[in-house]
């Protein structure tokens, strides 16, 4: 598919006055977060990483986003939300059982864990826990709805759209301290917001998009 | 950049951080804590700080205390959704009932300044008639308060936080011209002001807290559109940067990176003072007053801990209701796509709305509701998108992709007080040992009552702009109250109307857990206008003789 906004890269606004030095920071060691898990087994990481892929899948084009790194180090610095559900365990404990019963019900369904099932099976495990329907010894007691809801989207889910790339994607103008924006009307663009291509105008919108900064 | 600010108090050695420089100081007057201080105040949100500043400037000794880091927004502040979560409260809290509330960013805050500091700056009046719901509209608790008075420090609060907003507002008795012009629209706005014209519905530039123009070391708002993960300009006048500055200046004192988590009680059944954390350590301020303002969950759970023998049940909790009455408020939302490029993410989020005072009381069910425009930045539109539609993978990415053409309307509506929806004391602990609070919630039936009629307004006004896709976010809360409510009547009440408890003459409650009932607007400016009162009115308890 073609790109919406072809061409836009909010890292390239990296040194105008829509970033500031402690946002540069945040985001460098944000880019800079460890590949290999703190947290998880290998063999959970494994499952994490086929859960990813699933839930965020990313295009083949470009490095993916590493999003159960992100996930890792939220659990390895024990970042918390503020609240948890009464009927799940702390962070950690949910996530460590929640993919160990994952493969348990991968391992019961198909005769393979996890990551070594086909995205339509693995797509319909998912479906099942959001669903409510994965039973077993394994979950001991935690409801997998509310395990997929509140530990697999958001963990998930949020590292992405936190990152650099998942704003070229969706044209968001990302940071913008000091400088902020001016044009604030319906169909108003300031010349440091990214331009969107209709389908057969990706030339032109790429051509503009080279002056946006 | 300065050192960090959650690795040791900033405000300390005689000095506090010049919130208005980058690494710079102002100075800052001590108490020592064997000295017993006129006023010990748990929490610098839009409670304490106001008391904060009001008892200092009443000549008083005042310390203020706040679990959270002391911020110096134009260093500390990025320009980044998930960095700035550091500004909530995150620390472990159980929720539970039939709609456990989500706890976070929404509802709560960690940093001198409280939760103003990454608040909307939304400053509404409630309707007169709220403070009297019981007796004039049939539901709910009546206040203690006349919104006669209210009204006036309405005013005086809009005065203090440099409050933008229009000429004229559409609704409700007469108020003073807001000190500062109104905002212009984004397209967001713009869409409600036309979906509510076209339904013969009134609408306003939103009264916001964040200037319009300078004002002292505040620059106008540039519209960078992070308002609600803190603001690095100062040009939102949260308590960080209006009322905490204005108490150091009148003598008070600030402890950032102190989480109190026992009031003590003496033999005379009096407040002694307070144990505190601060700097890997429990250490005790002396007090001849303690006032309690740590918001709806963080008051009750320092009040239920600070039980005693004498005090078995908690501090001030007589009447058995600390702890209960807990309200949240609906914060349901309708989605739409229009064919226009919205670009949302500009601007503070909610430029625009429309009141309660449109509709009439003749209607199914009690309460009141207002909805205003939308700008979620990325993270928090992904979590509307997995939350109310359940998607994930593809389906989630296609919608993600038409994040700029998005708008969105969302209420803050009016829920009930209810005894079975509480905060209780867990048995887990916290990192200082301290037992975690419970948070129990479920909605009644004239809450979902109240939530339909808002989501079908919403879902009309948006057809009407011609937007495409409607779906709705029906779970969403935010805001609390309740849980230490003031009344006439110390048989069904925590505090007086000057927020004085019934049961201990020198411990007061000062936030947002006063609230009888939880209106149908943001919280906030109430919550300042109280506090704001409730400073002069221990200044004049104090020159009778009566503290």
């Amino acid at each position: 598919m073609a790109d919406r906004y072809p061409g836009y890269d909010v890292m390239a606004k990296r040194w105008t006055e829509s970033w500031n030095e402690t946002t540069r920071q945040v985001i460098d060691r944000r880019l800079a977060v460890a590949h290999e898990p703190r947290f998880f087994s290998a063999a959970e990481w494994r499952t994490l990483n086929a859960v990813c892929d699933r839930i965020m899948p990313q295009p083949r084009d470009r490095p993916p986003v590493p999003l159960p790194a992100y996930v890792d180090q939220k659990m390895a610095d024990g970042l918390l939300d503020g609240y948890r559900y009464a009927e799940l365990p702390p962070q950690g404990e949910a996530w460590q059982r929640g993919l160990a019963a994952l493969d348990a019900a991968a391992l019961e369904a198909h005769g393979a864990v996890f990551h070594a099932l086909a995205a339509e099976q693995q797509d319909g495990l998912l479906r099942s826990m959001q669903e409510g329907s994965l039973t077993g010894a394994a979950w001991r007691g935690m409801p997998c709805k509310l395990f997929f809801e509140h530990r697999v989207i958001p963990d998930i889910t949020h590292a992405y759209y936190a990152h650099p790339v998942a704003w070229n994607e969706i044209g968001f103008g990302g940071p913008a301290s000091p400088r902020g924006y001016v044009r604030m009307g319906l169909d108003r663009r300031d010349p440091w917001e990214a331009v969107e291509a209709a389908p057969d105008e990706q030339v032109d919108a790429r051509r503009k998009t080279d002056h946006v900064g | 950049m300065s050192a960090d600010p959650f690795a040791a108090p900033r405000a300390a050695n005689g000095r506090a951080p010049d919130v208005f420089k980058r690494g710079g100081w102002v100075p800052m007057r001590e108490y020592g804590e064997n000295e017993a201080v006129d006023f010990v105040v748990v929490g610098t949100g839009a409670g304490g700080a106001p008391l904060i500043a009001g008892l200092a400037e009443g000549g008083f000794s005042v310390v203020g205390f706040d679990a959270g880091p002391y911020f110096r927004p134009l260093e500390d502040f990025a320009s980044d959704e998930r960095e700035q979560e550091k500004l909530y409260w995150t620390d472990e809290r159980i929720v539970d009932g039939a709609n456990p509330i989500t706890m976070g960013g929404k509802n709560s805050g960690k940093a001198v300044g409280g939760s103003t500091v990454h608040f909307a700056m939304v400053s509404l009046r409630f309707r007169p008639e709220w403070f009297r719901s019981r007796s004039s509209l049939g539901y709910g608790a009546d206040w203690p308060l006349d919104w006669r008075e209210m009204w006036d420090y309405y005013a005086k609060a809009e005065q203090a936080l440099s409050i933008a907003g229009p000429v004229s507002y559409p609704w409700g008795p007469k108020r003073p011209r807001y000190p500062y012009r109104a905002h212009e629209m984004n397209g967001a706005a713009e869409l409600l002001a036309r979906g509510a014209e076209a339904m013969g519905l009134k609408w306003t530039p939103t009264p916001l807290a964040t200037v319009s123009a300078p004002h002292g070391k505040s620059p106008p708002c540039v519209y960078r559109g992070f308002c609600r993960f803190g603001c690095s300009t100062n040009a939102k006048q949260s308590q960080l940067v209006t009322f905490i500055p204005r108490a150091l200046r009148a003598g008070a004192e600030i402890r950032d990176l102190a989480m109190v988590g026992r009031i003590e009680t003496g033999s005379d059944g009096r407040v002694r003072g307070v144990h505190y954390h601060r700097e890997g350590g429990w250490r005790f301020q002396k007090a001849r007053n303690v006032v309690v303002a740590g918001y709806a969950i963080e008051t009750p759970r320092l009040l239920l801990a600070s039980a005693t023998d004498k005090y078995p049940d908690g501090l001030a909790n007589s009447s058995g209701l600390v702890g209960r009455n807990l309200m949240t408020q609906s914060n349901q939302a309708v989605f739409g796509t229009m064919a226009q490029e919205v670009r949302w993410y500009k601007g503070p989020p909610s430029l625009s709305l429309t009141e309660h005072w449109n509709y009439d009381d003749r209607k199914d069910f009690a309460g009141g509701y207002c909805w205003m425009a939308q700008g979620p930045l990325p993270v928090e539109w992904v979590s509307v998108q997995t939350s109310a539609r359940g998607l994930w993978g593809q389906a989630l990415r296609d919608e993600m992709e038409k994040y700029n053409h998005q708008v969105g309307l969302k209420m803050v509506g009016e829920m009930l007080p209810d005894e079975r929806n509480r905060v209780t004391l867990a048995n887990e602990t916290d990192r200082y040992g301290l037992r975690v609070a419970r948070v129990t919630y479920s909605w009644g039936d004239n809450d979902k009552a109240l939530i339909q009629h808002a989501l079908g307004q919403m879902q009309t006004s948006l057809e009407a702009v011609g937007a495409k896709d409607i779906f709705r976010q029906e779970d969403d809360t935010n805001h609390l109250a309740g849980t230490a409510r003031m009344g006439d009547d110390p048989a069904t009440s925590v505090v007086s109307a000057d927020c004085r408890s019934w049961d201990i003459p020198n411990l007061w409650v000062c936030d947002g857990s006063i609230f009888p009932t939880t209106g149908g607007v943001n919280p906030s400016l109430t919550i300042t206008s109280i506090a704001m009162r409730t400073a002069d009115r221990i200044r004049t308890l104090a020159a009778r003789g009566e503290l």
